[in-house]
């Protein structure tokens, strides 16, 4: 069945000189130039809205609109609604969709206030005063012990030190291109902190990154041997994703070519599918002998992180994971992205990650194993005000993936299952990969990232606060609008005005 | 303290300036110039007919040229005489001046083949230098008719300049094709009906026999009035004074790589000289603006103690006519194998033989053929590089990507 | 002295380049009306080699420049590391294309010859393809000199 396109291409021909750039750079082929008419024409049917035309243009004569060719109006049977079941009786297939849930569902981030100091607590200027943003990762001892002459026992589980509450959250090599994982290496390098590999295993051009590495170890245990284990910092079993809780992955083989093959360790071309459990867990006791046997593996070195989708009984699980061994709990809320999910599960499975962390780290502290684990929260983390609030709500650190991802260019087109990622992010075409330049991507995630340092610390001096550890689970920093009396009480913070 | 001569005052001898400035910034440098004008580029004159530069704008290097390169200039003087044993330079005026290092830019002159009756024609003029064309200037007038002797490079730059400051012009030539020296004729054909196009006659194949006052009578029974006649059939290296001084002389001052003359301290630079042309392996008149520059260059960088070569010279031509223009270089020769690429309004003839570049032909399309000229220049294998595609098109992307990264990464 | 290098590895083939060196020399301060209808003539050249590889090519500012050399106007010439062309001077006899070995001296529609003079005479500051390159495969940079 045809439909008319979802997007338009208005082009501003009094302005457009002919330089072909939309249509070199347009891996959808929308754009083309007709030699008879000297005119350029487009099919709108493939364009995806990824504005890598629009961005290029250098007169402006682009751009793309929503069309608005809908189908009768219904508040119940919207226009995707009906398009998508006019598909799947086309096709038979699960609908797959990219990068996290887009639906008007609440985001809590929003409708939660900071405070700021005044009078009788005086605000600190960050310009001035120094400011510690710098955190730790890692089991922290419950008390002091002192060794037998007396002296302080200062031997702590190992920590993973961050210069700023903020990761890169894991996208593997294969989802996203070479480039771009070299834009996220480069940058969590040069600010000091972490990337991390997803189940993609680690390119060996990259090796030379491991003290700002996680190294992933997933289900599919794609490209986990003892040199990548031994290669980063950390090492995180990912248990779950925020965008596709309870399944598995699934790289397509047209993806599995040349080094990305060779990195995960499978054949070229053959599918790599991550299932949807961990075939030796189904316990959490059996977590703790792969905790313990990563940790054995790596001589105790290495933090060991579990990193669970937000799902109903989150706080029960992350009490279990807290008391396996594990030395940092990640929790991935619903909003969070993907290169590739089944669009049902996308849309329709786990729970917001406010109120996930909310409920772990309340849970934690009230079992009193919160020092057992640090808690990394991550889906949808969009700005330093989020970072600020997650923290207040009992993070250690924030993850970040989708915002890492617009800083290197990607415009949220949400059409990564293609493969044809026009800003050289999530494909594997050379002439794609190539549109990333990790000089400048990595640049520009340093920017980010120091942007964002600079709004962490002046949000703190406003609550006059000067150390991120201060600010770790204040909730009484943080104040609720518009929310009901229950979001109230999981939030674990009062309502505006109280 | 140095003392340089240099006899003529063209490009070669500016070359040669620099080229001794660019070692030696104490010796004396002394230039006899027979014209009375600072170095000006003797191509321009046709320019200069059609109002795209003036008398200023030619001045080839800016007004302190000379002053900046400490240059003392003898304007209106000719060498009569080289005393090699006395090293000086003897001038028509009976002075001398004393050399140690002597550089021969002495150039051509218009070669007048003997025609009946030409003492009675009134207004004809060669067409080389300012003189030259500031006494054609005034004897035209918007009503003359031309008649221009000889369809090469400066009968056919001259008729060009008049186009627009005359009735008519009419060129004849004894070869059966225009531009006969660097043309072939399926080339030349395209270059004369562009001609012709403009409204320039042409009568070839043949010659004049005699004239009587403004009317010309061809060998084949052709008969032209004229109001003004130029005589452009050609040139002649001017290489008495080496000749006579004993030096070796051919149809041109024979000098090697270094510029050197068979005389000891006698350098030759520019059009009186004749040199080995790398394309066809053969010694060759090659009066060339631009080897005349890097010849005066290297024998002024030898005359002061420098080490310098010009040994990769190729005949080499850019001209055009009312905006179509024709490329050539190298030559082709005995054997070479034509690729060709032609319409109506370009023609490209590349000749290779035993895997080079020997020379090639281009109408119409002057995009970068700088690429060319340079296969030949440097004599690059063709199976080094991707011939198929620079047949096409020249381009760096068919010179292999080694070359690419040395000109394009790197200072050059 | 600062050159224009490229990255042949990050150059997308986008030809920006080329639009944007038009536009810097146009003189005009409006893209579209610089360049809508008309051919350009940039003095930077995207080309394409047998693997699909695509660079910039522009003037190299040799040490040892031809086009100065054959210039029969004497409008080319070499100040301070830089060649350029006085277009006042320039007969547009194109021996300078001629004799280029890189390709780097283009006529331009009008008759006369033009190359790139790094943005120096016009009102871009630095030069415009640099500035414009989206991808960072052209760079304005001091790699030394030839020997």
């Amino acid at each position: 069945m045809n439909f008319y396109p979802e997007f338009e291409v208005v082009r501003n021909d009094s302005r457009c000189i002919r330089c072909r750039v939309c249509e070199r750079q347009c891996a959808n082929e929308v754009h083309w130039y007709d030699e008879d008419g000297k005119v350029m024409l487009s099919d709108e049917s493939k364009c995806v809205n990824c504005q890598r035309c629009v961005t290029l243009c250098p007169t402006r004569a682009l751009k793309i609109v929503k069309s608005d060719c809908r189908l009768r109006e219904n508040a119940n049977y919207s226009d995707q609604t009906i398009k998508e079941i006019y598909r799947q009786a086309e096709t038979g297939g699960v609908l797959l969709s990219s990068m996290g849930n887009p639906n008007p569902l609440p985001v809590y981030w929003d409708k939660i206030l900071i405070n700021a100091s005044q009078v009788t607590n005086p605000p600190i200027d960050p310009l001035r005063e120094p400011m510690e943003t710098r955190v730790f990762l890692g089991k922290k001892p419950d008390h002091i012990t002192r060794n037998a002459d007396g002296s302080l026992d200062t031997k702590l589980a190992p920590q993973l030190t961050l210069s700023m509450p903020v990761m890169f959250s894991a996208m593997s090599y294969g989802s996203i291109s070479y480039n771009a994982h070299a834009s996220l290496a480069r940058a969590a390098s040069a600010l000091g902190i972490y990337y991390n590999t997803g189940e993609g295993g680690l390119h060996e051009d990259f090796y030379k990154y491991g003290k700002n590495t996680i190294v992933q170890v997933a289900s599919g245990r794609f490209g986990v041997h003892k040199d990548y284990l031994e290669a980063g910092a950390a090492i995180e079993i990912k248990m779950g994703q925020g965008a596709k809780p309870g399944i598995g992955g699934h790289l397509p083989g047209t993806k599995a070519v040349g080094d990305v093959s060779k990195t995960r360790m499978i054949p070229e071309g053959s599918d790599a599918i991550s299932p949807a459990p961990h075939h030796d867990i189904y316990s959490i006791e059996d977590l703790r002998q792969l905790v313990y046997s990563l940790k054995e593996a790596t001589e105790y070195r290495l933090p060991v992180i579990v990193k669970v989708a937000a799902v109903h009984n989150i706080a029960a699980i992350a009490s279990g994971i807290a008391r396996s061994g594990a030395d940092i709990i990640a929790i991935d809320g619903f909003r969070g992205g993907t290169g590739a999910a089944p669009t049902r599960i996308r849309d329709n499975v786990g729970i917001p990650i406010e109120l996930a962390l909310a409920a772990v780290d309340k849970r934690l502290r009230d079992e009193g194993i919160r020092n057992n684990v640090s808690i990394i929260c991550g889906g949808s983390v969009r700005s330093a005000a989020d970072v600020v609030k997650a923290i207040a709500l009992g993070a250690d650190a924030c993850y970040i993936a989708t915002a890492a991802c617009l800083a290197m260019g990607c415009h949220l087109c949400r059409s990564c299952h293609t493969g044809k990622c026009n800003w050289g992010i999530a494909t594997q075409r050379p002439d794609l990969v190539k549109r990333l330049n990790p000089d400048i991507g990595s640049q520009r995630l340093i920017n980010l990232m120091d942007a964002w340092r600079h709004e962490i610390k002046e949000l703190m001096g406003g609550m006059g606060i000067n150390s991120i550890e201060a600010l770790r689970g204040n909730r009484l920093m943080l104040r609720g609008v518009g929310l009901t009396e229950k979001e109230l009480e999981i939030l674990g913070i009062s309502h505006a005005g109280e | 303290m140095k003392k340089y001569v240099i006899i003529g005052n063209g490009v070669a001898a500016a070359g040669c300036i620099e080229g001794i400035r660019s070692v030696d910034a104490e010796g004396s440098i002394t230039v006899i110039s027979a014209e009375s004008y600072p170095v000006y580029c003797r191509p321009l004159i046709s320019y200069y007919l059609e109002n795209k530069t003036d008398l200023q704008r030619m001045n080839y290097r800016g007004e302190s040229f000379y002053a900046d390169h400490n240059a003392t200039v003898l304007y209106g003087k000719n060498a009569a005489e080289i005393r090699t044993d006395a090293k000086q330079v003897v001038l028509n005026d009976g002075s001398s001046i004393a050399y140690d290092a002597l550089c021969c830019c002495t150039g051509s002159s218009p070669f007048v083949p003997p025609m009946t009756g030409l003492d009675t024609v009134e207004k004809k003029f060669s067409f080389m230098t300012i003189d030259d064309t500031l006494a054609l200037e005034k004897a035209i007038t918007p009503e003359s008719r031309v008649l221009i002797i000889g369809a090469g490079l400066i009968g056919l730059k001259c008729a060009e300049g008049l186009h627009e400051r005359v009735r008519s012009i009419t060129v004849c030539d004894l070869a059966p094709r225009v531009l006969s020296s660097i043309l072939d004729d399926r080339c030349a054909a395209m270059m004369q009906k562009h001609l012709e196009d403009h409204g320039i006659s042409f009568i070839l194949g043949t010659s004049a026999k005699e004239f009587q006052g403004g009317h010309a009578v061809m060998q084949n029974g052709t008969e032209v009035d004229f109001d003004v006649l130029v005589l452009a059939v050609g040139v002649r290296a001017n290489t008495a004074l080496v000749k006579n001084a004993g030096g070796n002389v051919g149809r041109g001052i024979a000098v090697d790589d270094a510029c050197r003359t068979s005389l000891a301290g006698i350098y030759a630079a520019g059009d009186c000289t004749e040199y080995h042309d790398i394309s066809s392996d053969a010694v060759k008149v090659m009066a060339l603006m631009p080897n005349a520059y890097m010849q005066g260059r290297t024998a002024g960088v030898n005359m002061a103690g420098g080490e310098a070569a010009f040994d990769n010279a190729i005949p080499m031509n850019s001209i055009g006519f009312f905006g179509f223009h024709c490329h050539t270089a190298g030559s082709q020769p005995e054997g070479c194998e034509m690729f060709e690429e032609a319409d109506e309004n370009h023609i490209k003839r590349l000749f290779v033989k035993d895997d080079r570049l020997t020379g090639f032909m281009i109408l119409g399309t002057m995009h970068r053929t700088g690429i060319y000229t340079a296969l030949i220049r440097n004599q690059t294998p063709l199976s080094s590089v991707d011939f198929a595609r620079l047949k096409i098109e020249p381009q760096l992307a068919a010179m292999g990507s080694a070359y690419r990264d040395k000109v394009l990464k790197g200072a050059v | 002295m600062k050159r224009i290098y490229v990255k042949e590895e990050w150059c997308l083939g986008c030809h920006l380049c080329e639009y944007n060196c038009a536009f810097a020399n146009s003189g005009m301060t409006d893209m579209v009306k610089a360049l809508r209808g008309k051919t350009i003539y940039p003095r930077i050249q995207v080309e394409t080699d047998e693997n699909g590889v695509t660079y910039a090519v522009s003037c190299r500012h040799c040490n040892d420049p031809l086009c100065v050399k054959s210039c029969i106007a004497g409008a080319l010439s070499k100040k301070d590391g830089v060649i350029e062309i006085d277009h006042s001077k320039c007969v547009g006899c194109l021996t300078c294309v001629l004799v280029c070995p890189y390709g780097a001296v283009v006529e331009d529609g009008s008759g006369v010859a033009q190359k790139c003079e790094l943005c120096m005479k016009n009102t871009c500051g630095a030069p415009a393809c640099v500035k414009g390159c989206p991808n960072g495969a052209i760079v304005y940079e001091d790699r030394g000199e030839a020997e």
